[in-house]
């Protein structure tokens, strides 16, 4: 019988297997930031271990970084200690970091790919949940935890128990691929499948509906992977991805021969079969928006909030979180999408921060104002994006219109530095979290696509942006 | 890590589906570049109101459950963010053992790698068990992860749990990982020997 492309990957990364034991599992790469990492880089430390494989580590600074003017110090004192302590442990360990300063500091999914550290068929592990980003190059990426984070630096590699298969199948074509996008596609699937609909599976991202995407597109489907519990998010490579990362800075000097090898191997074979699939149909999706506090209490942008009922479909566990959710909104079911007014607006994050999710989104600011009532703001993923925009005139367009415009990192996603909502306020967001407080305590999280986002920030609410001409 | 030891204790009912790790500890609390310290800030943005206040109604700040050693949660606990915070947080406080339906599978990995015990149990037991406590907080329990049992006590019911071979005997002797990794040495020498570089 055939093998799906992550069994292939699996079972190439094996070093140690055993009847009734995780398999121990080699690790090709290893993505290092200064909030999951500085309790093992001290277990090392505190048992006289080393970094076995500095050279397959790379380290960035994103979580907590401020956006602004980095020449000016850092306010924050426990921030500035955690900068502090990844850079002395990268000396120490020798590690390569890409610091505050760095032309290529940024997001570490945003960076990885385009510097070409991330590679497909290889295995990449980081102490960060969204990790399934990398999955967009047929790479098995995999968010850990700080213990594991500690074993891949001691050992380069991993006790893992062998996640099942899940085919998630996106077939058809948007009708306004401008209006509805990745983000939506993405939001899509896990308002059907549930939060915890991908738990203990990798799910492998197939169809036409996934081939026509550009690189920058199928990460934001993969990076949201984890939002439907799935431990992976995979697509097998192609020429899109080959083209992608030919003559990045890290791309290996045998990149050619790596590309033949992979373009024989990296595909699911057609008689393999899965332990779980679900299909989406994309002829009719339309923009999507979440209402509730986590991503599956989700709609459709032309559809009122459910009641709990309608949500829950008879479950009263689900029915008690949709009404703790819409509570903590501040939303009454029945209201219309477009009725919901907006205080801020946030462009940014791993899910949706890359080149082409500032273009679009600037294609709806380009001559407009941000309404009076909202303050917005876009993070690029990575210097290098910025960089890359700024030549396009893109800050321009998006400073004119009233956006302020930032330095890279995580920023307002998790709101680990200053960029946060105050109580109560309402945000049109980027970005892949909506739970409680993730964005500020008592701040509230709409998660949509940049070019909703941008709608919103100039209208004051949302808009369906399939309205606008955005060709 | 310290050996896991069998435990008898009341349990703390958070009767709440999809309980993520946001909510455990939240991101203001992320900053510590040490492992301890995390206990006081377990759920604490639903502990305390804005001005630092108690909220009394969340269930820890109820002091019928005070020093149980078990919590027990709805379907989906640990979701979202890799952060071992979450377990770090919840060991802090002083918990041993998490009950629920069903967990995300990184907070699991990350509650086991620190003697934290994430026990899933069928949805009917979970029902019955979130019940008992809730409407008798002296209720207790026990769990013997030698023999793979939790019970209730007072209503004389148990049933059995899964857990990964390697890892319980990891939890029951409390050993870390690394030590057994590194046995691994030459075979992981061997495999990189025989791989094409990626360089």
């Amino acid at each position: 019988m055939g093998k799906t492309l992550f069994e292939k990957i699996w079972e190439s990364h094996i070093v140690v297997e055993k009847q009734n034991e995780p398999d121990l599992i080699y690790i090709d790469r290893h993505l290092v930031h200064e909030v999951t990492s500085p309790q093992a880089f001290d277990g090392l430390r505190m048992n006289n271990r080393k970094v076995r494989r500095p050279d397959l580590t790379i380290a960035t600074m994103d979580h907590n970084v401020p956006t602004t003017d980095r020449s000016l110090p850092m306010l924050d004192e426990t921030s500035s200690i955690q900068i502090k302590t990844l850079e002395n442990n990268c000396k120490d360990f020798g590690i390569k970091l890409f610091d505050i300063s760095s032309p290529n500091q940024g997001i570490v999914h945003v960076i990885g790919p385009q510097l070409g550290i991330t590679l497909p068929g290889s295995t990449i592990v980081c102490g960060d949940s969204h990790t399934s980003t990398h999955g967009a190059f047929g790479a098995l990426a995999l968010g850990i935890g700080t213990s594991e984070v500690e074993h891949v630096l001691a050992s380069q590699t991993l006790w893992l128990e062998k996640p099942k298969t899940f085919e998630v199948r996106v077939e058809g074509k948007r009708k306004n691929p401008h209006a509805v996008t990745a983000k939506d596609i993405i939001l899509s699937i896990i308002k059907n499948i549930g939060t915890a609909g991908g738990t203990g599976t990798v799910i492998e991202y197939r169809g036409e509906g996934i081939s026509d995407l550009s690189m920058d597109q199928r990460m934001t489907i993969c990076n949201m992977s984890i939002e439907g519990g799935a431990r992976a998010g995979l697509i097998a490579p192609d020429e899109k991805t080959f083209d992608y990362l030919r003559n990045r800075e890290y791309t290996p000097k045998n990149y050619e021969s790596l590309v033949d090898s992979w373009r024989d191997d990296l595909k699911t074979d057609s008689d393999a079969t899965f332990d779980k699939q679900f299909i989406l149909d994309i002829n009719d999706i339309t923009p999507q928006v979440s209402w509730g506090t986590n991503p599956g209490m989700t709609c459709d942008v032309d559809e009122p909030i459910p009641s709990p009922d309608e949500f829950s479909d008879g479950d009263p566990n689900q029915k008690k979180g949709a009404e703790k959710a819409l509570e903590y909104m501040d939303l009454k079911p029945g209201t219309m999408i477009e009725d919901i007014k907006i205080d801020r607006v946030f462009i940014g994050s791993c899910t949706n921060a890359r080149l082409e999710d500032l273009i679009e989104a600037s294609k709806i600011i380009q001559g407009q104002k941000v309404a009076s009532t909202v303050s917005a703001m876009v993070v690029p993923g990575s210097q290098m994006v910025k960089k890359q925009a700024e030549e396009m005139g893109l800050d321009k367009i998006f400073t004119d219109a009233n956006f302020e415009w930032r330095e890279a990192g995580c920023s307002m996603c998790l709101g680990m530095n200053p960029d946060i909502l105050s109580p109560g306020e309402r945000c049109a967001s980027t970005s892949n979290r909506n739970f409680e407080g993730r964005q500020g305590n008592g701040g509230r999280t709409h998660l949509v696509s940049p070019v909703m986002a941008a709608a919103a920030a100039i209208n004051g609410h949302f808009v369906d942006v399939r309205k606008l001409d955005l060709n | 890590m310290k050996p896991f030891e069998n435990v008898k204790s009341i349990v703390t009912p958070l009767d709440m589906v999809n309980v993520d790790t946001d909510q455990i500890i939240p991101k203001q609390f992320l900053k510590l570049v040490q492992k301890s310290g995390f206990g006081k800030f377990l759920f604490f943005n639903w502990r305390y109101d804005e001005n630092k206040n108690i909220k009394s109604d969340f269930i820890l700040n109820d002091s019928k459950y005070d020093g149980s050693k078990i919590l027990v949660a709805g379907d989906n606990f640990g979701c979202g963010s890799s952060r071992e915070h979450a377990a770090w947080a919840l060991v802090g406080y002083g918990f041993k053992v998490i009950v629920s339906s069903f967990f995300a599978d990184i907070f699991k990995g990350n509650a086991l790698n620190n003697g934290l015990l994430p026990l899933q149990v069928s949805p009917t037991f979970l029902a019955v068990l979130m019940k008992s406590v809730q409407e008798n907080p002296a209720t207790e329990i026990e769990v013997d992860l030698e023999n793979q049992t939790i019970s209730l006590l007072e209503k004389s019911i148990s049933e059995s749990f899964e857990i990964d071979s390697y890892k319980k005997t990891c939890m029951i002797n409390g050993y870390d990982d690394i030590d057994y990794l590194l046995s691994k040495k030459e075979m992981i020498e061997a495999f990189e020997a025989q791989r094409i570089q990626l360089k």
